[in-house]
C-alpha cells in the first residue's frame, strides 16, 4: 500500500487540481489492475463497509498506547478525526510490510464475520505494520471514512489522462451499480459491454446557482424557465423489460418508490427520464411539501399507509434516452419537445408527470413569477438554455438554479460544539434559541455560513465565556446573535420548540445587535402557519 | 503561598512583584519576549541579558533590567533566579524561592535542545507552574535532524522545480529556528520585514544565523530562484507573497501535527517544528522538578490537569491570559508584526 498512501500525501500536500490530476494519472499508469479498482471504487464513494466499531478502534488504541480510555477520547474531541487520532497516537509500526492496497482492504472486510478477539489481533498487529502515511490510510479505511481532496470528477480527468478514453464516456462507465467485487478494471473501464448494465444511469447534469441578475444571460427568448421542485432528484431508467431508479447522490433507490414500477405500463422500453421524484397530492394535483417525502426516505420498504398518504411521481423535465439511444448530445429544446410528445397523453394515475414549462417574455416579468415560488410549492426557477446539450455534471453556463431568497429570523447562539475535519479544534456547531417570555427556547442547530476567519474569533470568545461543559458542548451566555436563513420549516413533536428548519445556516453574525431584538417564538409558529 | 494568582498576574507576595503579568504593574519578572509574556506598560521589568533586546525592540523605552542565568536575586525576601527555558533565546523559568520553599514559573519551554536557543535545563522545585500548550498525548515532536531532512527536501524539490519555498514562522523564536535546520548552501534565505528585524536584534547580540535578505519594495524576485522566503503566518495568507509567482507554502508549527489544522490553513506543507514542549517533554520536564504541586496554564489546562491527577501530582488549572501559540489565536495577536514591522 505504500505507493497508494505516496499517492494520498501527494494529493494531501497540494491545492492545485494541476498537480492532483497529474500525481493520480501517474499512479493510474503503474499501479496494478486490481489496486486501480479499488481506487476508483474510493475516490468515487464505493468504500468499503465497517467491519470494526469506533467503540472497540478507540479502546485497542488506548490500549496500544498505554493511555487512559478517557485521555483518548478528549484527544479525539481535539483531533477531530478518529483514524487521525489513532495513528498519532500509537506507538510507530516495528515492522515493515508491503501488501497491496486490495490486498488490505480483503482484511479489513474479511474481519466483517471475524470473532472479536481475531478483530483485535489483526487491527493491533495491523498497526504494527503500516509505517507513516500508510497506517493513517488504513486508518480511514476501517473507520470507513475515507475521503480526499479529489472530486470523482478530478479522478476521472486523470484516468481519462492516463487511459487515453474521453472523459465524458469515463464518466458514464465509472456511474452505476458497481462493486470491485462485479467487476474488474478490464471491463469496467477498458473494455465495457453496453448491453452488460441495463441499470446503468447517466451522469447528472447539475446546475449552478445565478449569481447577481438573470439579464446577463442575455435574450430571454434563448432560455426556457422551468419550477425547481424540492424532491429528489432522480433518474428513472425504464430497460429490458424492467426499471431503476438513481438518486442525484447515484443510489440505488427503485424500491423505496414502488409507484414508479407501474411506468413500465405507460413508457416505451428505452427510454431514460431525468425528474423530481415529488409526494404528490391526488385531491389537490399539487406536490406536498418536502416533509411528506422526508417520510418516504430512509425506508426499504413502504408501508401501504404512506403509499396513500404520499405516494410518489416522478416530474420528469427532461429525456436522456428514447428508443434506445442516447439523446443527450441534442438541443435542450428538441429533447423537451420529444419528452412533450412522450408524456401528453398519459392518464392521470401514470406515476411520471410532465413537469411544466413557465412561460415567460422577459426577465423582469419572469422575476415576479419566482417570488411566487412558495405558493406553487417550488423552491424557485431553473433556466435552461434551448440549445445546450445535457452536459455531465456541473459545468458553468447552460443550466441555472434561481432559487428564492431563504427565509431568515435572527436567534441567539447559546451552546457551542467544536467542528471535525478542517475544522477540528473550531468552534462551529451552534445551538440557537428564539425569546418567549422571558425564556430561551432552542429551535435549530446550525454549523456553516461563516468563515474560517469568523469562527476564529467565535471560537476565542466561546473559550472565555464558557458557562458549563457537557462533554464537548459548551454553553455559552446569550449574547451573540445571527442571522440564520433556511429554506423552509414544519410541525415536529420531537423538539421543544415544536417546529423544524429545513437547511437551516448562518446567514451572518450580528455584532451590531442586541439579544433584545432577536426574533420571537411566537414570530416562527407565524411562519410555520405560512410557509408549513 | 511564595506565588499567588492575582488579576493581574502570577505575584510573589514576599518580593511584591509578578511574574509575565497581563495588566500594568510596578514590577514585572518576564520569562521571555513574545508578546503574551512580555506586555506593555509595567514600571520596572527584569529579564534575563539575553532575552533583553528583544524586548526593547518590541516594547520601546522600557526600564528593564537585566539579570545572567543562574545568577541569585533578593527581591524583598523573596530570592530569584532565571533558568534556561529552551523556547526562545533568552527564554527563562523563573525561580522563587521565600524561607526554603521553592516555586518555578516556566513561562514557555522546550525539554529538547536545538542549534538557537540555551538548552532546557530541569529545576527542582516543590510548585510548577507549567505551560501546557501541547499537553495531550497526540503531540509528540520528530528529530530535529528528521525535521530537518524534511525542510531541506522540500526547498530543494521546490528549486528544483523553479519555485520559491515560502515557509510561515513566528518572527521571534521559530523563524530563526528554521533557518538554524536549513542547509544555507541550497540557496538564498529571504527574510520578511518582521523576521529580519528580529534576526537583526540577535544577531547584534551574538546568536549566530546564516545569512539572510530582507525583502523590499525593491527587491528582485527573480534575481533569487528557488530562495527561501520566511514570514510570519499571518503574511503567508495576504497579498505579500504574491509577487514571487510560483510558490510552495509550508507552515512551521506544533498545530501542523493536526490534518485539519493544516488543511484549514491552507498551506500545502506542514511542518511539525514546535517551540513548546511535546506530549512527553512535558511529562519528563515535571518529573524532573520533583515537584508535588503542579499548576498548568495555557494549553488543555483541564484535561492536562486530570492526567497529572491520575500521575498522583496535586494538580489544578491556573486561569491566565497567555495564549501565544494558542490555536489561531497566534495569527492575529501575539506575534503579529507591529505596524512599523509589516511596512517591506
Ligand atoms: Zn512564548
Ligand atoms: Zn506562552
Amino acid at each position: 500500500m505504500k505507493d497508494f498512501a505516496n499517492l494520498f500525501t501527494t494529493l494531501d500536500q497540494t491545492t492545485k487540481t494541476t498537480a492532483k490530476t497529474a500525481a493520480l494519472s501517474a499512479y493510474f499508469k503503474q499501479a496494478a489492475p486490481e489496486d486501480r479498482l479499488w481506487t476508483i471504487a474510493l475516490l468515487s464513494g464505493r468504500r468499503p463497509k465497517r467491519t470494526v466499531t469506533a467503540t472497540r478502534l478507540a479502546e485497542w488504541a488506548a490500549e496500544r498506547a498505554s493511555l487512559p480510555d478517557w485521555l483518548f477520547r478528549a484527544s479525539y474531541d481535539v483531533v477531530g478525526d478518529l483514524a487521525e487520532t489513532i495513528h498519532l497516537m500509537v506507538p510507530p509500526a516495528a515492522q515493515s510490510v508491503d501488501r497491496s492496497l486490495s490486498a488490505w482492504v480483503a482484511e479489513i472486510r474479511a474481519l466483517a464475520t471475524a470473532e472479536e478477539a481475531d478483530k483485535r489481533s489483526a487491527i493491533l498487529s495491523a498497526w504494527d505494520q503500516l509505517e507513516g502515511a500508510e497506517r493513517f490510510v488504513f486508518n480511514k479505511l476501517i473507520t470507513g471514512g475515507f475521503r480526499v481532496g479529489v472530486s470523482q470528477k478530478l479522478m476521472t480527468r486523470a484516468l481519462a489522462s492516463a487511459t487515453d478514453i474521453p472523459e465524458a464516456e469515463l464518466a458514464h462507465r465509472l456511474m452505476g451499480n458497481w462493486t470491485p467485487d462485479t467487476t474488474t478494471y478490464e471491463s469496467l473501464i477498458l473494455a465495457p459491454d453496453p448491453a452488460a448494465d441495463q441499470s446503468r444511469p447517466y451522469p447528472f447534469c447539475l446546475a449552478h446557482g445565478v449569481d447577481g441578475d438573470p439579464d446577463d444571460l442575455g435574450p430571454p427568448e434563448e432560455w426556457l424557465a422551468e419550477w425547481k421542485w424540492d424532491g429528489i432528484r432522480g433518474q428513472l431508467i425504464l430497460r429490458g423489460g424492467t426499471h431503476h431508479l438513481w438518486s442525484r447522490g447515484e443510489e440505488l433507490i427503485t424500491h423505496r418508490f414502488p409507484e414508479l414500477a407501474r411506468a413500465l405500463d405507460f413508457l416505451p422500453d428505452g427510454t431514460v427520464l431525468d425528474g423530481e421524484i415529488l409526494a404528490w397530492d391526488p385531491e389537490k394535483q399539487v406536490p406536498q411539501s418536502f416533509a411528506a417525502l422526508q417520510k418516504r426516505i430512509g425506508r426499504k420498504t413502504v408501508p401501504k399507509k404512506l403509499l396513500a398518504e404520499a405516494p410518489a411521481v416522478l416530474r420528469a423535465y427532461d429525456l436522456l434516452e428514447a428508443e434506445g439511444v442516447d439523446v443527450r448530445a441534442r438541443p435542450f429544446a428538441e429533447r423537451r419537445a420529444m419528452l412533450e410528445t412522450l408524456l401528453a397523453d398519459l392518464p392521470p394515475e401514470a406515476p411520471v408527470h410532465l413537469s411544466p414549462v413557465v412561460p415567460f417574455t422577459d426577465w423582469a416579468t419572469l422575476a415576479d413569477v419566482r417570488a411566487g415560488a412558495r405558493d406553487a410549492q417550488a423552491e424557485g426557477l431553473m433556466l435552461k438554455r434551448r440549445s445546450s446539450p445535457y452536459h455531465v455534471g456541473r459545468k458553468k453556463g447552460d443550466w441555472w438554479k434561481w432559487k428564492l431568497e431563504p427565509l431568515t429570523i435572527d436567534a441567539v447562539m447559546i451552546y457551542a460544539q467544536a467542528g471535525h475535519g478542517r475544522r477540528a479544534n473550531l468552534y462551529t456547531d451552534f445551538t440557537f434559541a428564539v425569546a418567549k417570555d422571558n425564556e430561551l427556547v432552542p429551535f435549530t442547530k446550525a454549523y456553516s455560513g461563516l468563515t474560517d476567519a469568523e469562527f476564529r474569533k467565535i471560537t476565542a470568545w466561546v473559550r472565555k465565556n464558557t458557562l458549563a461543559r457537557f462533554g464537548p458542548v459548551r454553553q455559552v451566555p446569550p449574547e451573540q446573535v445571527f442571522e440564520i436563513g433556511f429554506e423552509g420549516i414544519q410541525r415536529s413533536t420531537r423538539h421543544k420548540s415544536g417546529i423544524a428548519l429545513r437547511f437551516p445556516r448562518m446567514l451572518r453574525w450580528r455584532q451590531d445587535k442586541p439579544v433584545s431584538e432577536i426574533n420571537t417564538h411566537a414570530d416562527l409558529l407565524e411562519m410555520l402557519e405560512t410557509y408549513g | 503561598m511564595v506565588l499567588e494568582f492575582k488579576d493581574e498576574g502570577i505575584y510573589c507576595p514576599s518580593g511584591d512583584f509578578y511574574i509575565d503579568p497581563w495588566r500594568p504593574v510596578e514590577r514585572a519578572l518576564i520569562t521571555h519576549g513574545h508578546a503574551d509574556h512580555a506586555r506593555w506598560g509595567h514600571r520596572y521589568y527584569l529579564a534575563t541579558e539575553a532575552a533583553g533586546p528583544v524586548m526593547r525592540h518590541r516594547l520601546g523605552d522600557i526600564a528593564l533590567d537585566g539579570i545572567a542565568f543562574g545568577e541569585k536575586r533578593q527581591i524583598g525576601d523573596a530570592i530569584v533566579t532565571f533558568h534556561p527555558a529552551g523556547h526562545v533565546p533568552g527564554s527563562a523559568q523563573i525561580r522563587v524561592e521565600h524561607r526554603g520553599e521553592v516555586w518555578v514559573v516556566s513561562g514557555d519551554y522546550k525539554t529538547v535542545a536545538d542549534r538557537l536557543s540555551e538548552p532546557f535545563e530541569p529545576v527542582r522545585c516543590h510548585a510548577f507552574i507549567t505551560e501546557c500548550t501541547f499537553g495531550l498525548p497526540v503531540f509528540d515532536w520528530e528529530d530535529d535532524a528528521i525535521l530537518s531532512a524534511q525542510l531541506n527536501t522540500w526547498w530543494q524539490t521546490c528549486r528544483d522545480n523553479g519555485q520559491h519555498a515560502a515557509i510561515g514562522a513566528y518572527s521571534l523564536g521559530k523563524a530563526q529556528r528554521v533557518m538554524t535546520m536549513v542547509d544555507p548552501s541550497i540557496g538564498p534565505i529571504l527574510t520578511h520585514g518582521a523576521v529580519e528585524n528580529t534576526n537583526e536584534v540577535l544577531r547584534a547580540q551574538g546568536v549566530p544565523l546564516p545569512a539572510s535578505v530582507r525583502v523590499t519594495r525593491d527587491t528582485d524576485v527573480k534575481a533569487t530562484p528557488g530562495a527561501l522566503i520566511i514570514a510570519p503566518p499571518s503574511a503567508l495568507a495576504g497579498s505579500w507573497l504574491r509577487k514571487f509567482g510560483s510558490v510552495s507554502t509550508g507552515i512551521a508549527s506544533g498545530w501542523m501535527r493536526l490534518r485539519g489544522v493544516r488543511r484549514r490553513r491552507a498551506a500545502e506543507r506542514g511542518f511539525v517544528i514546535s517551540d513548546h514542549a511535546d506530549w512527553r517533554g512535558l511529562n519528563d520536564a515535571i518529573r524532573e522538578t520533583g515537584a508535588e504541586r503542579v499548576f498548568a496554564t495555557h494549553g488543555y489546562t483541564a484535561t492536562f490537569k486530570d492526567w497529572l491527577t491520575e500521575q498522583g501530582y496535586d494538580a489544578a488549572v491556573v486561569e491566565t491570559e497567555y495564549e501565544g501559540d494558542a490555536l489561531d489565536a497566534a495569527d492575529t495577536d501575539a506575534d503579529a508584526p507591529t505596524e512599523a514591522e509589516t511596512v517591506t
